[in-house]
Order: C-alpha cells, then sequence, then structure tokens
C-alpha cells in the first residue's frame, strides 16, 4: 500500500491530483478541457496527472467524440471515492493533533 | 513531512475547487440591483404612460390594442436589459476572478434555467393569444421563480430563496389579479435590489 504513516495517500502529495479528485468528488463527471481550465496547467502535465491516478484506479475514463474532436471524460471510482475520504480524514487529524 | 501550514493549504485547495466546480460564484449584486431598477421603470412607465394595469384574466386594456403591444415591447426590453447587464457584470467578475465565465457550471446553470423559463415563455404566447392576458403577469413571476430555485443548485444559496419569493408573489398576484402589476413592481423590482444589496454587502465588499 502507497499509504504513509500518517495515514496520507502518496497519490495525493500532488495538489494537482488532490485537486483533480476533489473536482470529480462534487462532479457526476467531467471532461478534459474544464479540468484544464480550473487547475490552470498544461495538457501534459494534467494527462500525466491523469495517468497516474487512472493507474491506482482511482478515477475511470470514457473516450468519446463531438464531431471530430476528442472528448475525454473522467470520474471517479468507488475505491478513488474512498481513499480520498479517508484521506480528509487522515488531513483532519494531523491538522488537530498539531494544534 | 509537510508542516501544519501544508495540511492547510492542501484543505483550502479542495475546498476551492469543490466550490468552484460545483458552484458559479461569477454573479453580482450589482446585476441584481440594476435588474430591480429597470423592472421598476418598465413597470412605471407600462402603468402611467401605456395606462396598463390589468385588473381581470381577459384584461383587454383601456382601448386600443397598440397599447398592450407597446408593453409587451417595453417587457422585452426590460428583459434585455437585464439580462444583458447580468451577462456583463458576470464576464467582469470571472475576469477577475481569472475564470472562464463560460465554463462547465455556467453551461450547467444555463440548461438547468432554459427549461422552466422556456416553458413559461411558450405558455405565456399561448395564453396571450387566447386573450388571458391577466394571467401573463403571474407567471412570469411563477416561471422566473421555478428557474430561480433550480439555478440556485448551481450559484449562491440565497437564489434559491429569491426563486422561492417570486414564486409566492406569483401565487398572490394570480388570486389578487387587480393588483397584479403592483406585486409584479415588487417582485421583480424591490425584491431584486433588496437580493442585489444582500449579496453586495455579504460577498463583494
Amino acid at each position: 500500500m502507497k499509504i504513509s504513516i500518517s495515514g496520507l495517500h502518496k497519490a495525493f502529495d500532488s495538489r494537482i491530483r488532490l485537486g483533480i479528485v476533489s473536482i470529480l468528488a462534487v462532479n457526476e463527471w467531467i471532461d478534459f478541457n474544464s479540468l484544464k481550465e480550473y487547475l490552470d496547467v498544461t495538457d501534459g502535465n494534467l494527462a500525466s496527472h491523469l495517468k497516474a491516478l487512472e493507474k491506482e484506479e482511482f478515477i475511470s475514463v470514457e473516450k468519446s467524440f463531438i464531431g471530430k474532436k476528442p472528448n475525454t471524460k473522467y470520474s471517479l471510482t468507488k475505491a478513488g471515492r474512498k481513499a480520498f475520504v479517508d484521506h480528509l480524514i487522515a488531513l483532519e487529524e494531523l491538522i488537530k493533533t498539531q494544534k | 513531512m509537510k508542516d501544519e501550514k501544508d495540511y492547510n493549504r492542501d484543505i483550502a485547495e479542495i475546498r476551492s475547487m469543490m466550490e468552484r466546480s460545483s458552484k458559479f460564484m461569477s454573479l453580482t449584486g450589482w446585476a441584481g440591483i440594476m435588474a430591480g431598477v429597470y423592472a421598476l421603470a418598465g413597470a412605471f412607465i407600462a402603468w402611467k404612460v401605456f395606462d396598463f394595469n390589468p385588473d381581470q384574466i381577459q384584461y383587454t386594456g383601456s382601448g386600443s390594442n397598440s397599447g398592450f403591444l407597446n408593453v409587451f415591447l417595453l417587457a422585452g426590453l426590460v428583459l434585455v436589459l437585464a439580462v444583458g447587464t447580468a451577462i456583463f457584470d458576470s464576464y467582469l467578475k470571472s475576469k477577475k476572478r481569472g475564470e472562464k465565465a463560460w465554463n462547465a457550471i455556467s453551461r450547467k446553470l444555463l440548461t438547468n434555467i432554459s427549461a422552466p423559463l422556456l416553458v413559461g415563455g411558450i405558455l405565456i404566447l399561448i395564453l396571450i393569444s387566447n386573450g388571458l392576458t391577466g394571467l401573463v403577469i403571474p407567471l412570469t413571476l411563477i416561471f422566473y421563480g421555478l428557474a430561480l430555485y433550480n439555478a440556485g443548485n448551481f450559484t449562491y444559496s440565497v437564489v434559491k430563496t429569491l426563486g422561492i419569493v417570486q414564486m409566492t408573489l406569483g401565487l398572490i398576484s394570480c388570486y389578487f389579479i387587480e393588483y397584479e402589476l403592483l406585486i409584479w413592481a415588487v417582485g421583480f423590482g424591490l425584491v431584486h435590489i433588496v437580493y442585489g444589496i444582500y449579496m453586495h454587502y455579504k460577498y463583494e465588499r
């Protein structure tokens, strides 16, 4: 398991990956371009972070076309949602103990 | 090991992303105030200049048919001004926040308000063509209220309250037809101005 002693998931070390999962937690699905706008990152950067989350099976990908333009939609998997919630709880605990 | 500040920033990022991707935060109080002002001016002109004051369901106006057409055009002008101000203000506010006004969430917001507005608009046209002009004013309040109630899910939740107020006024004016122009002025005018001032003081200072 890629979980550190503190209970924080390694996948969420990056603030961009944390941002992606936060957005997906409150949206049924979201497309690549909207993600890019919210997070203000380059195509390549975003794609690599999405790949990492996909590899963890935290997000699922649905590829389709609108006309000739590729349209890729992302959504959170059950495992992804659980990991995110666990991460939030761990964050909360850490902040509490530090106070 | 990250320090506390870092964790707090993580939380801040999570909250900001959840909010920005699920709520349209670029509505402005100023647009609400202006919409109210246009509506009050419109209602006043309709009443004073065009002698428009429906008092029954089959209202024919005091005399000519052109009077009703004038009021119809006036209402259209008020609508265009109000919507135009709202779009322009939202565009400016989005720009200031470093976001695009036309994004996934504003598209969601618009699709959700368009259903009640479209149905209401068509129904009103049908009623006019059947001479039931006295019902037009209550129905604008009711369908506008429904649209706002929907919109509240995708923006500041106070918009939902605004919707409930407009629907209530709509129903009241349906019962007290003789006061409908006055009630319309309260709903689209006064209530918008109060809402706008509230938004302005709560979120823009």
